[in-house]
């Protein structure tokens, strides 16, 4: 029998590979091994479960068409690259003709006094923000919780926060560095966003370390470095994520922070792929669902016989917040001199809206609050497209379409009754011709007649005329006509 | 004959409709009385069907065409492939065409010979053409240019409630509606007086347009959403997304006249809207606030058009409004639904009775045991003597003069070197035909290459009927008889018939054709048994179904159950797909096609009244003013618009109200400024829809300006 094509990881990566090789070769063997419980969910949108807009049902992710070997529940604990063969949980052996590592990352979790109850269990009353597992118990404890401490102020610690404020809780952010989302905003657009998380019952606290968990039970509250105290009854630990990293160094996999891997996503060893959050390519690992999606499907088109690569991926970050308009892409701190950076701050309206822009490319930009140019500037970005020669229009969007005609000082030769193509002369000349009704324009030039929407335009030109006429009968009446 | 004197009053002359797009507004057309010979026509508008009164320039001045010196009066024909067309007598032409396809047939078989029909045909000769190929020709291979105008529309409406009727209510509705969502249409364009629904219904309520460009129609929304061309599949995953999460989904509803909702949640919930407007470029902001509009509207539409559904991926992007629609509880509600906007004259029962590969009169399927046992008994024939489902128009024209393809071709009410897409392409296929055979007006750009020409009748010369965009059934009335040797389409189809040995088989008479096509529709989804001249005249028009004499027609359809087996509607699994061609570093730049007001499909008619020349004399490339400045190219500049099919040539229009990555072409002409020399012809794999209204393309300013630019008719 033919090996079958092995992943590790039932996650938003790969499940995603799974997918991506059924469509390829719908014959082709797939054994998926998934660590966590249950199907494939859909990690995203946890914080949208936290926040109790959808049920865990909504979460399922869409599954390949046929059979699936899916094993859940089941860790690979080794691989033997020899033979080609992994070893899981359940003592069984599966051989691979190509293995694709897609086993995710771990949540960090700060060095904190009185955290963890033994060696693997948390204190009761804090949970790490990850898993469906992570998010069962934040919300088993909301239930009775009153007040929340979400540690750290980056993407995911913001998007619980908001989630668990939806649900009517007090939140508050402690994060250690001086502003939020250091990586993806500056100075000025943190602020902001503390003063827009506020308007949602979100409080933020910043350069706070949290040193010491109080409680010796439950969770109670955190003491900060300083030595002031939070009481709190929930405690979510959201302070990034490192990849899974151990199977490949057993392995003798080539690993830096992640597992390396070539264009073609495959690690140091041929037969051996890595894709997702584990793994690292050109010096990055991504941690976000697009990139892990294009090698998923890089990966997949490789093990079939293509020739796709993969080139890295643009960085968009988008704040899944109820209420929080938040795009942030590239490095928005490029302040040099070959780059040219364009601003607009309207605290009062909770908006920031920045571009850094270099050899007519956009390398970075932040969009906060009000921005209806957010879908351009993303495709702008994403496709490394050029950019206006007028910043501006990044910003603000162009004022789009001709204005709307209005009686009285039209061109003569715009447009009144589109249905009909008549312009303002034309309606000019009926009433020099005689015409002195709307009825009677509109049966000599035909305006109006079609879907009758500029019938009030021509109700103004011909009360317009008419005192024109009156007041002064020297004047020409094309004169109205500017 | 109703030749008329100036004696009569204003009630004289006959009551019609509009010859052009399936609006089909109602008008009155007189001869003027004076010496002027032939007589000129008078058209004045009047309340009937969908118009409300309304007329655009289009309908004023469609009389123009009937006396132009353009024309043709007498048959043509190529007597060898150097020659010119030259004038022929009738028992020339079709002694020369009958001759040809005896011979192709017993040379090649059958299905040598096709036929291509047009959705601006009367019900009657829709109806005849499907006929014809199966009794006179018993030829399997027919088809017409519905398929890429509506047929993408019509299997989404099929796959969801079993039935496709554009819209399941009377347009009037729409008007009532409180919010509606329109995907790629610009009514303001295609059908002015449509547009005066939506001005109504905005009064009160909320306009939402999805369209790359700001359009007429666009600049009338409350909101509209400009996405990027190809990405519409998204949109609706997207918005359906939101309506889940935000809680609108009416699960009573859903649960009691829907089924399969949980097989497309998975699908849906992976496209959250901030994936959404990295695919789409739309907001998430607007897509949320599109969504709590029809989602908090007590009577909400989505309507689709051509914009969505002309797509290699048509068919998923239409399940996707409509499970959009079904999720929020519209379909079969009083004063809401979903309906698609036919385009055509008669792209609604163009696409009912026959002329379609796949479909047998009364919207039957050509593989069921018993709609074929049921239109053979009605023309008389044994059931296994009607040919199978054939190849879908683009594949039959890709065929054409190829080994083992189609040898000899009919083109009814077409001009497929004009409209088809990949068009060069499809010219050369036109030319390698053994015989080609073009009925129509005047020398379209198609029957310039043909063997024979066929003169045929225009709309007021004939009589008929045309079911409108609301499924309602009209009357076509004669003025005048045509001029000169002209011929109707069913005298044509008649004689052909009689000089192939089958005579008795087709009719020349509308109304018997229609009775025929009565009997042949009847207990069939499209069912006309209950409809006659004198009921459309009376009642002016009749909702189908109308099964019997006594039956009041049906306005509105679906508020007690869908036409499914367990009346139930479906929701159907759709996942996105990217634009077959998406823009790369050697074509970076979307181009999507579509309709100006002053011009109708290929322009073979209105390119050749005076007023609409003057109106949109040529086309032109439409593109922003970011992209123009990149490429050095200002205003009226000729530009040279290339994708992997060939280029393309005509002026710049400028405008800030197409996106920044996209160039609109219309394609109404000929020529160097052919926009359907770019389109893709990748095909949906379940409508056969061409991808229209996205491809790649890469501009220039061209060298020579003006030199190639077609301006008008030839």
């Amino acid at each position: 029998m033919t090996a079958a094509v092995v992943v590790v990881g039932n996650g938003m990566a790969g499940a995603r590979f799974a997918a991506e090789l059924r469509a390829r070769e719908p014959r082709r063997p797939i054994v998926v091994f998934g660590a966590e419980p249950g199907r494939a969910y859909n990690r995203i949108l946890l914080s949208d479960l936290l926040a109790g807009k959808i049920a865990e049902d909504d979460l399922a992710l869409a599954e390949p068409p046929g059979a699936l070997d899916l094993r859940t529940d089941v860790e690979v604990v080794s691989i033997d690259p020899v033979s080609r063969t992994v070893e899981a949980s359940d003592g069984s052996r599966t051989r691979y003709d190509a293995l694709v590592l897609a086993n995710g990352s771990r949540g960090v979790v700060p060095p904190i006094d009185g955290l963890w109850q033994d060696e693997e269990t948390l204190l009761d009353g804090a949970a790490t923000f990850r898993t469906l597992a992570d998010c069962r118990q934040i919300l088993a404890h909301a239930r009775d919780a009153r007040e929340v401490v979400v540690l750290g102020g980056g993407l995911l610690g913001l998007e619980a926060a908001r989630g668990l404020a939806t649900r009517g809780l007090s939140v508050q952010v402690v994060h250690a560095r001086g502003q939020l989302m250091e990586r993806q905003l500056d100075g000025e657009a943190s602020r902001i966003l503390i003063q827009t998380l506020a308007e949602f019952g979100v409080r933020v606290r910043l350069d706070a370390v949290t040193t010491a968990v109080i409680g010796e039970d439950r969770v109670r509250g955190v003491v900060l470095e300083d030595g002031s105290r939070i009481p709190a009854d929930l405690l979510v630990i959201a302070c990034g994520v490192r990849p899974k990293i151990d199977l490949a160094v057993k392995a003798g996999l080539q690993v830096n922070r992640g597992i390396v891997v070539d264009d073609s996503m495959r690690t140091s060893d041929p037969s051996i792929y890595a894709i997702g959050d584990c793994a690292e390519h050109r010096g990055r690992v991504y941690g976000l669902v697009a990139p892990a999606w294009e090698q998923a499907r890089v990966a997949a088109e490789v093990i079939c016989g293509g020739g796709a690569a993969y080139a890295g991926s643009r960085l968009v970050t988008r704040l899944k917040a109820s209420g929080v308009d938040l795009a942030a892409m590239g490095d928005p701190h490029v302040d040099d001199e070959s780059a040219e950076v364009v601003v607009f701050a309207d605290p009062a309206r909770r908006t920031y809206q920045k571009v850094v822009i270099r050899d007519q490319r956009l390398v970075g930009a932040i969009l906060l609050g009000d921005n209806p140019t957010v879908g351009t500037v993303t495709q702008l970005f994403d496709r490394d497209a050029a950019v206006p020669a007028d910043p501006r229009s990044l910003l603000f969007g162009r004022a789009g379409g001709t204005p709307t005609e209005s009686a009285g000082a039209l061109a003569a030769e715009s447009t009144v009754c589109r249905c009909n193509g008549v312009t303002a002369g034309a309606i000019v000349r009926a009433w020099l011709g005689g015409a002195r009704t709307v009825t009677e324009v509109s049966a000599m030039t035909r305006a109006g007649t079609g879907c009758g929407g500029c019938r009030d335009t021509i109700e103004g030109f011909v009360a317009t005329l008419a005192t024109d006429a009156d007041l002064d009968t020297t004047s020409r009446p094309e004169e109205v006509v500017a | 004959m109703k030749r008329l004197d100036s004696t009569l009053d204003d009630m004289s002359g006959v009551e019609t409709h509009c010859p052009y797009c399936a609006l089909q507004c109602g008008m009155r057309l007189r001869l003027q009385p004076g010496p002027a010979e032939p007589a000129r026509v008078e058209v004045t508008p009047r309340a009937s069907g969908g118009n409300r009164g309304g007329l655009c320039q289009k309908g004023w001045t469609s009389a123009d065409l009937l006396t132009s010196g353009e024309r043709l009066t007498t048959p043509l024909i190529r007597w060898s492939r150097d020659d010119e067309l030259e004038p022929a007598s009738w028992d020339e032409a079709l002694s020369f065409v009958a001759t040809r396809i005896r011979r192709l047939q017993a040379e090649s078989g059958a299905d040598a010979v096709g036929i291509l029909g047009g959705g601006g045909l009367t019900n009657e000769k829709a109806y005849a053409l499907g006929k014809f190929a199966r009794v006179v020709l018993r030829t399997r291979t027919i088809d017409y240019n519905g398929r890429f105008c509506m047929s993408s529309a019509a299997a989404g409406g099929i796959r969801a409630f079993g039935l496709d009727r554009g819209l399941p209510f009377p347009a009037s509705d729409i008007a009532e509606a409180d919010a509606v969502l329109l995907i790629g249409s610009n009514v303001a364009e295609t059908m002015p007086p449509f547009l005066q629904y939506l001005t109504a219904q905005k009064a009160g309520g909320a306009l939402i347009v999805v369209d790359p460009r700001a359009t007429a129609t666009a600049r009338q929304a409350s909101l509209h959403l400009q996405i990027t061309p190809g990405t519409d599949l998204a949109l609706a995953l997207g918005l359906l997304h939101i309506a889940i999460v935000e809680g609108y989904v009416d699960r009573d509803y859903v649960a009691e006249r829907t089924t399969g909702f949980d097989g497309v949640r998975p699908f849906v919930m992976a496209y959250w809207p901030e994936r959404v407007e990295r695919l789409t470029g739309v907001p998430v902001s607007q897509q949320r606030a599109a969504v709590r509009l029809l989602a908090e509207a007590d009577r909400a539409m989505v309507l689709t058009a051509r914009g969505a559904e002309q797509h290699a991926k048509g068919v998923d992007t239409v399940s996707a409004f409509i499970n959009l629609a079904l999720a929020l509880g519209l379909p079969g509600t009083p004063g809401a639904g979903y309906g698609c906007l036919t385009g055509q004259g008669n792209g609604q029962g163009g696409r009912e009775h026959g002329q379609k590969a796949d479909q047998l009169p009364g919207y039957r399927k050509i593989d069921d045991p018993a709609a074929r046992a049921h239109v053979a008994a009605v023309w008389g024939v044994d059931p296994d003597t009607i040919p199978g489902p054939g190849p879908s128009a683009y594949e039959l024209l890709d065929s054409l003069g190829r080994d083992g393809g189609t040898r000899g071709l009919l083109v009814f009410g077409t001009n497929p070197v004009v409209s088809a897409p990949a068009a060069a392409h499809v010219e050369q296929r036109l030319r390698d035909l053994d015989l080609l055979v073009v009925a129509d007006l005047v020398r379209s750009e198609t029957a310039e290459l043909a063997d024979v020409v066929f003169p045929t009748a225009q709309w007021a010369e004939e009589d008929g009927t045309m079911t409108n965009l609301e499924g309602r059934v009209i009357r076509r009335q004669r003025l005048s008889p045509p001029p000169g040797e002209v011929r109707t389409d069913l005298e044509i189809l008649a004689g052909l018939a009689e000089r192939l040995g089958r005579g008795t088989l087709i009719d020349a008479d509308p109304e018997t054709t229609f009775n025929e096509l009565r009997r042949a529709s009847a207990g069939g989804i499209a069912d006309y048994a209950g409809i006659s001249y004198a009921r459309i005249e009376a009642e002016d028009g009749i909702f189908w179904p109308c099964p019997t004499p006594d039956h009041p027609g049906t306005p509105r359809m679906f508020l007690d159950r869908f036409a499914t087996p367990d009346g139930k509607a479906r929701f159907v699994p759709v996942d996105y797909r990217p634009a077959v061609e998406d823009i790369d570093a050697a074509y970076p730049v979307y181009l999507t096609t579509g309709r100006v007001l002053a011009q109708y499909q290929s322009g073979a008619q209105t390119r050749r009244v005076a007023a609409l020349r003057k109106a949109a004399p040529n086309p032109f490339v439409e593109l922003h003013p970011d992209l123009a400045e990149r490429h050095g190219i200002a205003d009226g500049d000729d530009v040279r618009v290339t994708s992997r099919r060939g280029s393309a040539t005509a002026p710049a229009r400028v405008t800030d109200t197409i996106r920044v990555d996209t160039v609109f072409m219309p394609f109404h002409w000929a020529g160097a400024g052919r926009a359907n020399s770019l389109t893709n012809p990748a095909l949906d794999p379940t409508s056969r829809m061409p991808e229209f209204k996205v491809c790649a393309v890469r501009l220039e300013k061209a060298a020579v300006p003006g030199a190639e630019t077609e301006v008008g008719a030839a």
